[in-house]
């Protein structure tokens, strides 16, 4: 077997910071660039089709939470769950969190991920593909989101998030912006 | 010695995107519903869509093909004949058809578009190829991966189209257009719905340290921690049979016969066809741009080195299929 992609794990210590952290904050964060990346990109429904009523719980192996993703097109949700507080869902992607990242950046395919491994699936397999390829077709960009999450403020936090985000994924090993904006 | 043709695979605009972008000199797809073959969940254009990506094609240079390749259902032809003008309406280069009574369709009502013969037709010999040239106005066929290079330029020397092999990616060896394996387990098949072990019956799980794969009511492949994951398709599972157990028919390995191009170019082949519409624009990229090298190479005359392609491939494992003959 070839070695698998060249996926970083988020370091243990990191892993320890976050676990007390409230959850909160994050998932207020997350559901405006869920709202932001539907207003921009209507096409994403499109491809889900009926599926965007399913919920989809994306694990990254390596945090100590998980999320719940109902990427309903009134009313998304994504929710950050503690181990073990999961509840219900249709389809679970699991992984490391760069495996996540790199797939949503274009950086990784998703089937290559999955022939060796390194993410793991279960649950509707149909869903699964219709929220890879809607995603993948989407050539989403999650600093450009947050960036936009930021409203009225984006022109202040955007200066920051450009100079920032290449110094993190040098220190983190992590593809936190789309391929074909490493310019960013 | 002229450049082998590249097609390349696009399931979404942005694959398209990448493909173009990547040195394809030509892109196939198919529209989001049953009359392609990779009729897959969140995947294919929608009519909007190929018109852009017509028109992002075309001012790259780049031709764009439209597969309309499975079998219209018996007495409900319209959405096949509706594929077929659309793609002559948005301005396609060509489509790419494998049943009998669409291609007479297309020749009658879209004469000025070009007709290229799919590989579910499985059209593997120079009569057959003849006769579709012949009666359809095809210009270029698609070959089956059953055939050595020797039998490609045999076949080339009496045929009258181009023709277009498959250098990379899924390895399919039943007879194409015909094969009712999906059909068994699932109900639903590649040949009338589009889909080879559609992922609505995919069941994964796991069990201990396996992996377990299922399609319906069967389950395909059970993998040790470690191994390749494979996608459960029946000519791919793992049984027991006759006293045997393993992969009965094929190994889950993929094709790769980068090597073989300069063999390709002097059996009088025209085009490479890469496979892969259901893959990510990342796939999309890495393929695309390597095998441009490579081609860029062949033209050159120059000796063209295996790929390192190996790690985005099912089975993790390439083969050079049937063309090389070293293989089960």
């Amino acid at each position: 077997m070839q070695p698998a992609i060249d996926i970083v794990a988020v370091p243990a210590p990191v892993r320890l910071f976050l676990r007390p952290l409230p959850l909160l904050p994050l998932r207020l964060m997350l559901e405006r660039m869920v709202l932001g990346l539907i207003r921009r990109r209507p096409g994403l429904f499109a491809r889900l089709d009926h599926h965007a009523e399913k919920t989809f719980l994306i694990d990254p192996l390596d945090l100590p939470f998980v999320f719940r993703l109902k990427p309903r097109q009134d009313r998304p949700t994504v929710e950050p769950l503690r181990r073990g507080e999961e509840g219900m869902f249709d389809a679970r992607i699991a992984g490391p969190l760069g495996a996540l990242m790199g797939m949503i950046h274009g950086a990784f395919d998703g089937d290559a991920l999955f022939f060796s491994r390194d993410i793991v699936i279960e649950g509707d397999t149909e869903a699964v593909l219709a929220l890879r390829n809607a995603l993948d077709d989407g050539e989403i960009d999650l600093m450009e989101e947050a960036a936009a999450a930021f409203g009225p403020f984006r022109p202040a936090i955007e200066p920051f998030l450009k100079r920032a985000t290449p110094i993190a994924e040098r220190v983190t090993g992590l593809p936190l912006r789309r391929v074909d904006t490493m310019q960013f | 010695m002229d450049r082998l043709e590249l097609v390349c695979p696009a399931g979404t605009p942005a694959a398209l995107r990448a493909a173009v972008d990547a040195g394809a000199d030509t892109i196939y797809c198919g529209f989001r519903d049953e009359t392609n073959a990779r009729n897959f969940p969140g995947l294919n254009f929608s009519r909007e869509e190929l018109a852009e990506g017509v028109r992002y094609a075309h001012n790259a240079g780049v031709k764009l093909l439209v597969a309309i390749n499975t079998f219209p259902r018996a007495g409900e032809p319209e959405k096949w004949h509706a594929a077929v003008d659309d793609a002559a309406k948005y301005g396609a280069d060509a489509v790419i058809l494998a049943d009998l009574g669409l291609l007479a369709y297309a020749a009658e009502k879209q004469s000025q578009l070009r007709r290229h013969l799919s590989v579910q037709a499985a059209a593997a010999n120079a009569d057959a190829i003849n006769f579709y040239v012949d009666t359809f106005g095809v210009k270029r066929v698609v070959l089956p991966r059953v055939l050595t290079v020797q039998e490609i330029a045999a076949i080339n020397r009496q045929i009258k189209c181009e023709t277009e092999v498959f250098v990379f990616g899924g390895l399919c060896v039943m007879a194409e257009g015909r094969c009712a394996l999906s059909a068994y387990a699932t109900g639903r098949s590649p040949n009338m719905n589009g889909a080879c072990s559609p992922a609505s019956h995919v069941v994964y799980r796991e069990e201990g340290s396996d992996l377990v794969s299922k399609l319906g009511p069967f389950t395909i492949n059970r993998v040790k921690r470690g191994a390749p994951a494979p996608y459960p398709t029946l000519c791919k599972g793992c049984f027991s049979a006759g006293g045997y157990e393993g992969h009965v028919f094929e190994d889950p390995v993929s094709l790769d016969a980068a090597t073989l191009l300069q063999e390709f170019a002097k059996a009088g082949v025209t085009a490479l066809k890469i496979e892969g519409r259901q893959r990510s624009r990342s796939y999309i990229q890495t393929v695309v741009r390597s095998f441009r090298e490579a081609t860029e190479a062949q033209a050159k005359g120059l000796p063209i080195m295996a790929n390192e392609l190996k790690r985005l491939t099912e089975g993790q494992t390439t083969t050079a299929g049937a063309y090389a003959k070293t293989w089960r």
